[in-house]
């Protein structure tokens, strides 16, 4: 019975997909006529889009970090990992409030708020994240596997909850005319800001006559990851904790018998996930200039995405993934329609799930020799 | 050195060890001999805290192990080579050993123990960069040894080194393990081919579903012959 399914399910639920994107996607806006005019129209657009994916995709793929270096180390997708990032967003937001920033035309004054706020929210987010392993998923560490799935899922309705009460305190989150802790928050441009009290153009490439934006905000994003992934990399290859990471990820008994306290270890992981999370809160809020108290699902989405993309528990797979994702995010964008980049993003995940389960660069989970 | 007292161990309700009792001396060679499934591999993880025993207790040097978390139990001078070898398939020959380091501060007696390990398994040496995954299955045990060695530790738990190995390899293992004792490590011996086990070792002891059901010395076990019946193949 298993074995029929193996053999005739894939398939079918191949075409099934095909058949929906193909009867579907001009709904969402998956038009090839028009595309390929709008492409032949103005080929710099296509670059555009490029750097706005490259950007966003940079954030995807910090945040899929931690979805992936959780799994990679206890096979658990941390369903809330996509709202910690959120309550990064909002820490970063209410540092720059409590510290001025958002009020001051000093560019000396914005640029310490910015790193204020770029430290603060990737402490709170870490310690948060610590927080919920060892509050959730600790003690969850031998039982079934569904448990600690429903656990996450539950860790994240709560993050969110408390998003939405964060949001709706005034003397955290200016309100700019919102009202209420439902609404989505604007997150003031900051780093234009500074480009301008300096008399500098925002727009970096302005003076060039590309006809392409390149804004002082994609240069800030781009950068900042890729510190934050090379360092990774070098921490997870080179330094002692960064080799016991590898180690209980590849075979956690025999971690033991090394000597590691994998307590420890994982909850480094967390910890680091965590950071990693609040550091894109702050990019993406800076980038985006929104701050709402359900925006860890779709970024949640988009990451988890990427890190299946790039073969879950892969670190550099993550990476991969979340630059694809957010390029695939800023073409649907741009090209199809806004409101259904959610779906193509999903039909990736599917997609995979059904032809490739271990991603592009490969699953690296647990022993295989 | 080391004591099994009455340990008794679970997985779920299966009763793997039922009150095991035994000792092994300073510089001895123990080994303990059994058919599948008697118990020999729960016993050694038992006793490195994988394991947690349900009864009994496990004493180092008279201190109790029993209730420390792996790590600690590690750091008062226990390492293992596993059943299966279980090194770390993604990492370098040289990562799975400093791996065996992990509990030791002292740089230089770590790069001394690199030099002792290459010593004996000149083999691994020259794969150091190699991805331990990628070794041939008596690299990868020779791996698995050398990386307990690199714990530098009072007492070495051996699980089944022989498994899957050619007969001059095994000959190999065991002349390196007689090597190990001599120069100062005691050892614990889990074998199924209890002939070489028993040529080696100075006790033994014989697990049988999750019993001791005999010990003694090795020469007298060799000549016990419910010990040949069974373990020896002797007709
Ligand atoms: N993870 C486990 N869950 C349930 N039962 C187990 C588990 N591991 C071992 N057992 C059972 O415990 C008993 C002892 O197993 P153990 O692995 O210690 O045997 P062994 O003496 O090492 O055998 P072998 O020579 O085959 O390695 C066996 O009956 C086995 O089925
Ligand atoms: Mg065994």
């Amino acid at each position: 019975m298993k074995s029929f399914f193996r053999r005739f399910m894939r398939p079918i639920i191949a075409i099934l997909v095909i058949y929906l994107v193909f009867l579907l996607g001009p709904i969402a806006g998956l038009d090839f006529p028009i595309i390929v005019g709008r492409i032949q129209e103005s080929p710099k657009m296509l670059v555009q889009f490029l750097i706005i994916g490259l950007a966003n995709g940079a954030i995807v793929a910090i945040i899929a970090l931690g979805y992936t270096m959780v799994y990679g180390i206890i096979e658990l997708i941390n369903f809330a990992h996509g709202d910690v990032y959120m309550i990064g967003v909002f820490t970063a937001l209410s540092t720059l409030s409590v510290t001025g920033a958002l009020t001051t035309n000093n560019p000396v004054h914005l640029v310490l708020g910015i790193v204020a706020a770029l430290v603060v929210a990737m402490i709170v987010c870490a310690s948060l994240n610590v927080g919920i392993e060892r509050l959730a998923y600790r003690r969850l560490r031998n039982a079934p596997r569904l448990a600690a799935l429903i656990s996450a899922i539950g860790m994240s309705f709560i993050v969110e909850n408390i998003g939405l009460i964060w949001a709706a305190q005034s003397w955290l989150v200016p309100s700019f005319g919102t009202t209420g802790g439902g609404a989505q928050k604007s997150f003031p441009d900051l780093l234009s800001k500074i480009m301008i009290s300096l008399n500098l153009d925002p727009n970096l490439l302005a003076s060039t006559g590309l006809g392409l934006r390149f804004t002082i905000k994609d240069l800030l994003v781009i950068v900042l990851a890729s510190i934050l992934m090379i360092g990774l990399r070098f921490f997870i290859q080179n330094t002692r904790l960064g080799k016991a990471m590898r180690a209980t990820a590849q075979n956690r008994d025999a971690a033991k018998m090394m000597g590691i306290n994998i307590d420890r270890v994982i909850s480094i992981t967390f910890l680091i996930g965590g950071g990693l999370a609040g550091a894109a809160g702050l990019m993406a809020g800076l980038y985006n200039n929104t701050a709402w108290w359900f925006m860890g699902f779709r970024a949640g989405i988009q990451a988890f995405t990427a890190a299946v993309l790039g073969g879950i528990g892969n670190i550099t797979g993550a990476m991969l993934g979340g630059f694809l994702i957010g390029l695939l995010a800023a073409f649907s964008d741009g090209y199809m329609d806004a409101r259904w980049t959610n779906l193509w993003v999903f039909a990736v995940l599917v997609l995979i799930l059904i032809f490739r389960p271990t991603g592009l660069l490969g699953e690296q989970v647990g022993e295989k020799a | 050195m080391l004591e099994l007292i009455e340990v008794h161990t679970y997985y779920g309700n299966i009763h793997a060890l039922k009150g095991v009792s035994m000792t092994v001396a300073e510089g001895e060679i123990v080994t303990v001999i059994g058919s599948n499934g008697a118990g020999k591999s729960t016993m050694l993880r038992t006793i490195h805290g994988i394991l947690r025993p349900k009864k009994g207790t496990i004493l180092l040097e008279g201190e109790a192990l029993e209730k420390l978390p792996s790590h600690k139990i590690v750091e008062r001078g226990i390492s293992q080579s596993p059943e299966g070898r279980m090194i770390f398939p993604r990492m370098t020959v040289q990562e799975n050993l400093e791996m065996g380091a992990y509990t030791r501060k002292d740089k230089a007696g770590i790069a001394q123990d690199f030099e002792w390990v290459f010593k004996l398994f000149p083999r691994l040496k020259e794969r150091i960069n190699q991805k331990g995954g990628t070794l041939s299955g008596g690299e990868q045990q020779m791996l698995a040894i050398g990386r307990a060695m690199m714990a530098h530790p009072r007492i070495m738990l051996l699980d089944e080194p022989s498994m899957g190995l050619s007969p001059i390899l095994v000959g190999q293992i065991f002349e390196t393990i007689v090597e190990l004792n001599k120069q100062g490590t005691t050892i614990l011996l889990v074998e199924q081919n209890a002939r070489m086990a028993l040529s080696i070792a100075h006790r033994g002891y014989v697990l049988q579903t999750g019993e001791i059901i005999l010990h003694d010395t090795s020469a007298k076990l060799k000549e016990d012959p419910m010990v040949q019946k069974s373990y020896l193949g002797a007709n």
